[in-house]
Order: C-alpha cells, then structure tokens, then sequence
C-alpha cells in the first residue's frame, strides 16, 4: 500500500557533466562537492524537504557510485520516510530488456511506474546541476492557481546571456506562447531554469506518446516542452528572482562557490529557516593554528589551517600546511596543500596532495596571453609532485 | 568486541554533576559542552561503540531534557538499532525505581533492562573523563584475569583540590586493588579512578539486588571500598591522554588543550572517531578582517574580529574588531563589534553586546551563563 502523495519530485542526476572535466571522471555532477561541504544534489534535495515535498525519485545512470553512496536512505535531509523518501532510480532491465535512460523524457517515461505508486497530482522536474534555494510549494501554488498543465520556472537574464540559453517567449499573464533553444536574436529575457511542474496526467500521457515516436528526442527541452506547446496545453512561467547558478562548467562552478563570499549576492546559508543539509563525516572543530592568516573565506569542520588562505573555499579534512598559499581558490574534502606550495585561481578535487613549493594556476594578471588563462583544474585522488607548475588553465588527470 | 564476548555498556550521565554546577545548572554532566561540539557523553559512548559495544544503556536522573534532545535515537552513533542499539533510562522507569543516590541504586532502579540484556559483561562509565580509549583489551585482561570487577585506572600527578574530587588506588604488583581512597586528602603521584568499570552481568546483578536489600547504594563505597579484600578487583592502567572534568577550572584547562595538535592526534582517530549529534550547519566564515590564531572554530561561525587562543563552537558569531583571547564561547553565542573577551567561558546563547569588555583570570575564569545578555 502506497499513500498518495499530492506532488512527488523526480530529480535528473544522470548526466555526466563533461564540461566539469577532471571532476567528473568518476563521479557523476550531482555528487561534486560545492560550497564548503555540500555536494550539488544537496540543493535540490534540502529544497524538496523544506518545500514539504517527501518522497523524490533520483534518476541516476552516469558514474552512480559516489551518488548512491551519498544519497544512502535519504537520512540526512530527513527524506527517509516510511511512506516516500529519497529513491536512487538508475534504469533497470525489464522482461522486454534493458535500455538505458536516452534522454530527460525517457528517464521519467521508464519509471512512470514510480510516480504511479504514490498516485500524485503533480509532478516536479528537477535538475542536480544547479544552485539555488527556492520554495517549490510556492511554485505549486501558482501552478494551481494558474490551472496550468505545465509550470516553469523562469529568471531574467540579459540579452547576451539569452542567447546561450532556453528563452520563454510568454504573453502578459506569463503564460508561454513560444520557446526557442539558444536563439541567436532573443525575443526575450526570459530564460527556462530548468525547473517544471506538470499535471501528473498530462505529463504522463506525453511521456508515453513521446516514447512511441521514434522520431522524437526524449527529452523535455527538444519534444515534450514543444509538444505541449503546439497541443495547446496551457504552459505558463513561474518568475524566479532568488539565486539560481548552473554549475555545469569549471568557470561556473569557480564563481558559485567565490559567489558565497561575496556579501551582495543573495544566497544565505546560514538562514536557520531554510537549511542546507548534507551528508556529513562527523569530523572535529577546524584547527587555526598560529601561523595561519585566513580572510575572506569559508572553512569547514576537520580542516587544519596553518598556511594563508584568501578569498578561498576549504572544505572538511582539508590540511594547509604553514607556509602554503591558497588563494581565489576551493580545495575539496581531505586534501593536502603541502608547505611553501602556492594554489591561486583553481579547484584541487578530493583527497589530493599538492607537493611542497608546487604552484597551481596564477593570477590572470600575471599572464600575457588572456586567452590562455583559467582556472587550473586538479582531478581527485591525485597528487602533484614537489615543485611542479600545473598552468592556469590546465585539467590534471593523473599524477604529475 | 573480544571474540563473540557481549558486553552492555551503562553510562551514568548525572554522575559528578555537582562537580561543574555551574555547566550543570540546566544539564546533565553527559550534556556539558566540550572541545567546539561534542558533549561529555560523546566520548564514552563513542569509545564503547568504537569497541564493538552495540548496546548501551544512559542512566539519567534529573535535568536531562538536553542530554535526550542530544541523543535522539542514538542514530549519530550508530546506534538506532533493532538488536541492541541505545536506551535512555530516566528515573521512575518503573515502580520500584525513584531518584536514586549512587550508582547502585540507579542500576537497582532498571534492574530489569540490565536482566534482559543477552550480554555477558557490563561496562559501567561515567562521563567525567575525556579520552579515546579502547575496551577490548579491557575485556581481554578480565577474562584472562578472572577478575570479579576490573577498573580502570590512570597514572598521575594530582592536587589536593583535585583529590578532592577523586578515587585513588592501592595497587599491588600482581595489577589487584588492594586499597580505595574516596576524596582522599591527598597529593602527588596517584593511580586514579578513571570512573570505568566491567563487571560480569550476573554478578552485578546479585550485587545490586543484594545491596538493595541492605539499602547501600554507593557502588564506590559499598563494593569497591568495603568490599576490596573479598572480590578481586582487578587494575587496568590506561596509558593514552585523558582529561577528568571535576571541577570549572579543569574543564577550562581540558578544552583549551584540545588546541594542542599532539592533544587532538590522541583523541580524534581516524580508525576511532568521537561522534557527535550534527546540526547541519555551514562552513565557518571568516569576513574581511578577521584574524585567527591557535583556536579551534566549529561550522557556523562568522568571524570578523580576532580570536587568540580560543574555542568557539557552533554557530557563533564574533563582530568587527571584537578580540577573543582565552575563552571558550559556546555554541551561537553573539558577541558584538569591538568587544574585548579574555579568560571568558560563555554558556550556549549568550549575547555580549558592542563595546563590552570582559575579562576573567587564567586561574579563575569568567563564567556567563546560559543566555545572558551583557
């Protein structure tokens, strides 16, 4: 026996995130670690609890390791529910075979058995490669009153910005007359966040119509959205104004975490209200020692500080010996920046060391050649050897 | 732990509340903050799950309203189980059981629960002593022993003030307790009582159940002391770093070794980690201005101003051009901008507004207690 369930979300965590390089070679992008101690799942995840909503399916099919491992019974954002909870979805083998997920649509369309059980009214998709916080009960609510069949959330963006992203092309009652995908002369600012709230019926019956098209791409941006359109479903955009980041490049990533130390953006983590879970390793107090010197930046538990960090990210675990310098930079769990090493302008993944005197990345003032810097890239479970020079810019995959 | 040995773990969380009455005012000793987010009771209970103990019961008393919102199920320890897992036993747990005055009648008074247990022996602790200790071997050396009662024991040098608080025992070269001083007046070299006891179940039970009838309720004085030449009564000397919490001063001292590195090393192992109840906060932030030396800052605070030498737990937040030095400033304390806080401990709460400045004693530090607004 199931309990209805009013809306259940379905969170896509399947994707590879190619565009994250080295950090996604063993971990699929819902599981990379963000802000200090999160991973990027934890979003989606604490706003579905704090939304009220308890029972969320996790579609997972790249690298799912970390991911499931992470994700464990829902326990740490209270989604361990007797009826509902977090569910790891990653596509299975079926009496007519076994098929992986082929796009956002199909991913649903082959657990339409999931939703079914808790027999919701709605639906909400979402996407494990964003950051942000937002109530999705008020997105629900607006769905409701709109009586529309497909709610999207929506953000204003500037004209540039438009033209690398799904733009809604709406009327004056927001209600969605057109979409275009990266259009190259927008029509409008109003750019899809990625965010939807369907009619479980409605949604349901495009899924399987979709699946039966073998023309159509299965997937929401490319088939479903456009379908509903043309049917004459009554579409409408949800505007968001809060925080919202795609983090799915290193550069986008770099300035989601440097955005949490800048006192003008909006995006609050320590609002007792609206908490941020996550999975955590039970570690000690952060140790300061003597000769550290630590300004603008945000340090978690189980680091060990005796260097000089700036304008930087450390995360739980995470050792900086004296004499090192970490700098516009986010070092991930239980690294080691050895002594006299210099890390400026880049992201060092998990478990790393950073040999003595070695130096990762540079200041974007200090090259030439602009286009040849970026943020430097340390992959996980790596290390670089005392006094080599990784380039800004540059990806390590292996040990150097 | 030792092979299929069972053993049941019993934790007496009010045990030396009287010690640091004023940590103790709204809390059991076993809720008394430490180290920037741990709790007394986390270290024994940490310890015997790390030694394989899945079952535990926590004998309370009075004022245990935050030592069970900090327990929960026992979840943070691994201990929301079906088999075993953690039981709190508050007092009227059943009719015969009432405010107890000693150990003896505490387990008197859940007789019932230690019966039901399928363990063999029972590890009785309090939680007054800071450490990382493994109890296997303890188990090992009482088996191998036949001793009747094994304590725990360590070698140190002690006050006249702190005997004061303190068991000390005569040990013979064999490792049996000959002697048992209670609050002796005493200093110098001593083997203290680390409060840490494994006794065989059946045979606490009928010493319980005996001593019940007698009305003796003191498993110090009744059994170890009166009764040290009838039961053997076995030492087992801990070597690793331990503190014992029995007054505000060594409770000041305690923590603020915690921010020697050496200190720590010995008691956050990675094979053996100290658990604790999480709450879910961020990382710590350090703004624009912030300095920070040889200090221990838990997640959730936001430093502005410069702290020295100091312990800051959860969630608390240290203004623009406050200087903190020597204090221990407990979880979501707010202290304002420009303040000056030396050999200060404040309770949980605490607001001190802009502009103050408060100063304590290295040998008397200034304690201010539980949401106090200065």
């Amino acid at each position: 026996m199931y309990t209805k369930k009013e809306c259940v979300a379905m969170l896509l965590a399947g994707g590879q995130g190619s565009r994250l390089y080295a950090l996604t070679q063993d971990m699929a992008k819902p599981a990379v670690s963000y802000g200090g101690k999160y991973r990027i799942i934890d979003f989606p995840l604490s706003n579905c609890i704090n939304s009220g909503i308890d029972t969320v399916g996790v579609l997972t099919q790249y690298q799912p390791l970390v991911l499931h491992d992470y994700i464990g019974n829902g326990q740490p954002w209270d989604l361990d529910k007797i009826h509902g909870g977090a569910h790891a979805l990653p596509p299975f083998q079926t009496a007519l075979g076994a098929q992986w997920y082929k796009g956002t649509a199909n991913a649903i369309y082959q657990n339409i058995n999931f939703v079914d059980r808790y027999d919701p009214d709605y639906v909400v998709i979402l996407s494990g490669d964003h950051i942000y916080k937002m109530d999705y009960s008020k997105m629900l609510a607006y769905h409701k009153e709109k009586n529309a069949d497909a709610t999207i959330a929506v953000q204003e963006v500037t004209l540039e910005e438009a033209t690398r992203l799904g733009i809604m092309i709406c009327d004056e009652n927001m209600g969605i007359t057109d979409f275009e995908e990266k259009p190259a002369k927008p029509r409008s600012t109003l750019a899809s966040m990625g965010i939807y709230i369907f009619t479980w019926k409605k949604l349901r019956q495009y899924l399987i119509d979709n699946e039966n098209n073998p023309e159509e791409d299965k997937d929401f941006g490319k088939a479903i959205i456009p379908n509903m359109l043309n049917a004459g479903e009554k579409l409408v955009a949800y505007p968001f104004e809060g925080y919202w980041r795609d983090v799915g490049t290193i550069d986008s990533l770099w300035e989601a975490n440097m955005d949490l130390l800048n006192p003008n953006i909006p995006l609050d983590l320590y609002d007792p209200d609206w908490k941020i879970y996550s999975r955590t390793a039970n570690m000690p107090p952060q140790y300061v020692g003597s000769s550290a010197k630590i300004e603008n930046s945000m340090i978690s538990e189980g680091a060990v500080v005796n260097g000089n960090v700036d304008f930087s990210i450390i995360f739980p675990g995470v050792t900086i010996e004296a004499g090192a310098t970490v700098r516009d930079s986010i070092i991930m769990p239980g690294s080691v920046i050895k002594a006299g090493a210099v890390v400026e302008y880049a992201i060092v993944g998990e478990e790393c060391v950073i040999g003595e005197y070695a130096t990762i990345g540079a200041r974007p003032e200090s090259v030439t050649d602009k286009d040849s810097w970026g943020v430097a890239v340390i992959g996980h479970n790596l290390t670089v050897s005392e006094g080599k020079k990784i380039a800004p810019k540059e990806n390590v995959t292996e040990n150097v | 732990m030792a092979g299929k040995t069972k053993v049941l773990g019993m934790i007496f969380a009010n045990m030396h509340d009287i010690s640091v009455v004023e940590l103790t005012k709204e809390r059991t000793m076993g809720s008394v903050l430490f180290g920037g987010r741990y709790r007394m009771i986390d270290f024994p209970l940490s310890n015997m799950v790390n030694s394989g103990i899945g079952e535990v019961g926590v004998i309370t008393k009075s004022n245990y309203q935050s030592l069970l919102d900090h327990l929960g199920s026992g979840r943070e320890w691994d201990l929301a189980r079906k088999q075993g897992g953690l039981h709190l036993l508050p007092p009227f747990g059943h009719v015969d059981s009432g405010m107890y005055r000693g150990r003896l009648e505490a387990l008197y008074g859940v007789i019932n629960f230690v019966k039901n247990s399928d363990a063999e022996y029972v590890l009785l602790s309090d939680c007054d002593v800071i450490t990382n200790i493994d109890y296997t071997p303890i188990v090992e050396q009482h088996i191998k022993t036949g001793a009747d009662i094994t304590a725990v024991y360590a070698k140190s040098v002690i006050t006249m003030e702190q005997a004061k608080n303190s068991t000390v025992f005569g040990i013979n070269e064999e490792g049996r307790v000959t002697d048992v001083l209670i609050r002796p007046q005493i200093s110098g070299d001593c083997d203290v009582s680390l409060n840490m006891f494994l006794i065989k179940k059946d045979f606490l039970q009928d010493i319980v159940l005996e001593c019940a009838s007698k009305s003796l309720y003191s498993f110090e004085k009744d059994v170890l002391q009166a009764r040290v030449k009838e039961y053997t009564v076995m030492a087992y000397k801990h070597e690793g770093y331990y503190a014992k919490i029995d007054s505000i001063d060594t409770y000041y001292k305690a923590n603020m070794e915690m921010l020697s590195t050496e200190t720590r090393d010995k008691i956050f192992l990675e094979k053996r980690p100290i658990y604790t109840k999480i709450r879910d906060n961020a990382p710590a932030k350090y703004g624009i201005g912030a300095s920070v030396k040889n200090s221990l800052i838990a997640d959730g605070c936001i430093v502005e101003g410069t702290v020295e030498n100091s312990i800051l737990f959860r969630g608390v937040k240290v203004g623009k051009d406050a200087v903190i030095k020597n204090s221990i400033i407990m979880q979501n304390t707010v202290i304002g901008k420009k303040c000056d806080v030396n050999y200060v401990i404040t309770d949980k709460s605490v607001e001190i507004q802009d502009f103050r400045n408060l100063t304590g004693s290295q040998y008397y530090p200034l304690y201010v207690g539980k949401g106090a607004k200065i």
